[in-house]
């Protein structure tokens, strides 16, 4: 099952190749992964999507944990939460299909970002699942380039992965 | 405040920590910290002859005194021969801290002389690494170091030390830090209450129950809690190799070791066990055989230290994650306390059953009027040093030998490369012992594959004095591997047959040291005595053992824990 693990992790160097050394190490696989500083500058908080048997996916969180830099960690896929993909994606735009796509965009909430005589480039956020309906939508012969942030997410109420 | 240079106060903070020995070897990222070791005389610093040794050192004294052990090596190769010793302290979670030299900070991913990045390196087998990136930074680093290798599940860890971090010239204040404070890094300091307390109802409710102890016994120094418990509650008890001595293997309630080659009475006690308790043990491979077979019956209480540890391979009904001794002190306590009591009839029929499978001696070999068997040799060192020794040893069968028929009371006696099986450690990890404990016996069981792997350390036995005994099984080939060919390749003795091996004896004595040979069953007892009498002399004893001799009992690949190899030719 896809897992969506959250972690806030110290800030220092090493210690982002700790947490990809040890998927390839134990065998589990990331399908997506970002990090970034938070507000508080010690720490940083990394999202990875992965997927596994709930025996696989205990032990990741558990060796996860066992990693002295991790600070916390939460599986959001455990509960209601809200998770967030940031594209960017260049079409072909031309003649016909200016407007064309120009309405898909729409459809799917997203914004033309820049514009040549023969290009869009489209800016999309949400769930991966959307994000790859835009794609098939537009069909893959228009598409040029394309690229993914990776999944970002956070639970939804009044939970919070804080210190 | 006083001022120190980086390199002096790394050396300080070895002393402020109570480090007595240091294994290690000199090179050019790592001379400021040597000459700062020159200046001085509290921490002392042992020459090995290959990083690698260092390392074994460094563990065989942590193994034995339960004190981490320190290393000192310089950058690139330096570094790197430290990695097979690392990653056996790894495996076998032994409290140990490796300081590496590193070139210069400006010079650091540059391809410089001796650069290799030791963090990278190193991160798959350690349990934490750092790196120095200021000199003021050193006491608190080192600190840091200890306390994580030491606390929790013991473990490696890695300090990477640019050379500009040691230099001479620059001073800074220096104070050793008392306490380390790590937000991210807490080791449980007790066991969950309710569920220590499910546990002790469901041991006195079990009508067929053994425990299962592991090494974690012996690192979290729970032999006397662990040996309480059985005797109280009267259960049938079995340890893992790494757990040997943890509860005395001379005791009626000790069925032996368990596993691949543990004893026949213990791998069927667990088999059709209606209730394990796992104490400070990781049901690895070489435990349980095939997961899926893994005893049908039982229902498993799992203490660890390491979360992780707990439902990795065998999943647990009742999950205590803390340290061993205090898990045990409660569950003594509630045993104590409870109205209720083992049931005196079901454990009565428990043992009866045991004591059948006992009676089947699935533990024994035939012996020969003119060859030696190695196990006779084993035997035979047991009952001359009365059971007391401290035992080193390789990988392979000698290995297997040593454990079954070396019959070991007391915990930290018995020092193997049990996770990793890495040859070449039984000499290293014997000196590290007898470095530190002069007045006892230490030896070193071996064979003529692994001890080659390591002999050049007999140089260092010579420069400090380490009258260590070793015990060379010499069966002319790489034992282990000709018996899985024998049962698994239908006899094609692929490479595990040593030509041109050298004359021990020579080599021995061209180090310095005494050279024993035994190749007739009647020398072996007088030849043994005379070798344990030469107190302050290195033995290197090479006795030609049965060249075609396998270990047993076996337990048949991808079986259950019952399905057993008793003998060459008998399956059951």
């Amino acid at each position: 099952m896809r897992r969506i693990i959250s972690v806030l992790l110290e800030n220092e160097p090493g210690a982002l190749s700790r947490v990809v050394g040890l998927f390839s190490q134990r065998n589990y696989n990331i399908e997506t992964l970002t990090v970034a500083p938070t507000e508080d500058e010690t720490l940083s908080r990394l999202t990875v999507t992965t997927s596994g048997s709930d025996r696989v996916i205990e032990q990741i969180t558990k060796q996860l944990n066992k990693l002295v830099e991790v600070v916390k960690l939460v599986d959001l896929t455990e509960g209601p939460h809200i998770e967030r993909e940031l594209m960017l994606v260049k079409l072909k735009a031309t003649g016909s299909q200016r407007a064309e796509i120009k309405r898909t965009v729409d459809i799917f909430r997203g914004q033309i970002v820049d514009v040549t005589s023969s290009v869009y480039t489209v800016q999309l956020a949400g769930d991966s699942d959307k994000l790859d309906g835009f794609i098939q939508a537009i069909g893959t012969s228009g598409v040029l380039e394309v690229v993914r942030s990776g999944v970002s997410g956070i639970a939804r109420g009044e939970k919070v992965l804080s210190l | 405040m006083e001022l120190l240079s980086g390199a002096d106060m790394l050396i300080r903070s070895l002393q402020d920590e109570g480090i007595e020995y240091i294994y290690g070897y000199p090179g050019g990222a790592a001379l400021h910290i040597y000459d700062a070791l020159f200046r001085q005389d509290k921490v002392k610093h042992i020459l090995v002859r290959h990083e690698q040794a260092a390392v074994h050192m460094a563990d065989g004294y942590a193994r034995a005194t339960g004190l981490p052990g320190t290393v000192l090596v310089t950058s690139g190769p330096g570094a790197t021969n430290t990695i097979t010793g690392i990653a056996t302290a790894f495996m076998d979670s032994i409290p140990m801290v490796v300081l590496c030299g590193q070139v210069a900070s400006t010079l650091i991913g540059e391809d410089a002389f001796q650069e290799t990045d030791m963090i990278g390196v190193s991160r798959p087998v350690v349990k934490h690494n750092l790196s120095v990136r200021h000199p003021s930074e050193i006491p608190e680093v080192i600190r840091k170091a200890y306390y994580i290798a030491s606390t929790g599940r013991p473990g490696p860890v890695v300090v990477d030390i640019p050379k500009d971090m040691t230099a001479p010239n620059e001073r800074f204040e220096y104070a050793y830090p008392k306490k380390v404070k790590l937000r991210s890094y807490s080791p449980a300091i007790r066991g969950h209450a309710g569920q220590i307390k499910k546990a002790v109802d469901m041991m006195l409710a079990a009508r067929r129950p053994i425990i299962y102890a592991g090494g974690g016994v012996i690192l979290g120094k729970a032999s006397g809690q662990l040996t309480d418990l059985v005797r109280k509650l009267g259960f049938p008890i079995t340890n893992t190799l790494m757990g040997i001595g943890c509860y005395p293997a001379s005791d009626k309630q000790h069925l032996g070791w368990l596993g691949m080659h543990g004893t026949y009475e213990a791998n069927m006690a667990m088999h059709h066990s209606d209730l394990i308790l796992a104490v400070g043990a990781r049901f690895d491979d070489r435990v349980t055989n095939a997961t899926e077979k893994f005893c049908p019956g039982a229902r498993i209480i799992h203490i660890d230290i390491d979360p992780a540890s707990i439902s990795k391979t065998i999943d647990a009904d009742v999950p205590i994650v803390g340290p061993v001794d205090a898990v045990l002190k409660e569950m003594i306590a509630l045993v104590k306390e409870s109205k209720e009591k083992p049931d005196a009839e079901a454990l009565a029929a428990w043992w009866k059953q045991i004591d059948e499978w006992r009676a089947f001696h699935g533990m024994r070999y035939e012996t020969s009027p003119d060859v030696i068997k190695p196990q006779e040799v084993i035997e035979m060192l047991h009952r001359l040093t009365g059971g007391d020794a401290f035992v080193t040893s390789d990988v392979g069968q000698h290995q297997m030998f040593a454990a079954q028929y070396y019959k070991f009371d007391k915990p930290n006696r018995w020092i193997n490369s049990g996770g990793l099986g890495t040859m070449g450690f039984g000499l290293p990890a014997a000196m590290g012992v007898k470095l530190t404990h002069p007045d006892d016996e230490v030896l070193c069981i071996t064979g003529e594959g692994s001890i080659q792997m390591n002999i050049q350390e007999l140089s260092t036995c010579k420069q400090y004095d380490l009258p260590v005994k070793i015990i060379n099984l010499n069966n002319q080939s790489l034992g282990m591997v000709r018996q899985w060919q024998d049962m698994n390749y239908e006899s094609r003795h692929s490479h595990s047959y040593m030509e041109s091996l050298p004359d021990f004896i020579k080599l021995a004595e061209a180090y310095g040291h005494v050279g024993v040979r035994i190749d007739r069953k009647e020398d072996l007892e007088p030849r043994l005595k005379e070798v344990l009498a030469m107190k302050d002399k290195l033995v290197f004893v090479d006795i030609q053992v049965d060249r075609f001799e396998h270990v047993y009992p076996m337990q048949v690949a991808r079986g259950c824990m019952k399905d057993m190899w008793i003998s060459k030719t008998e399956r059951v």
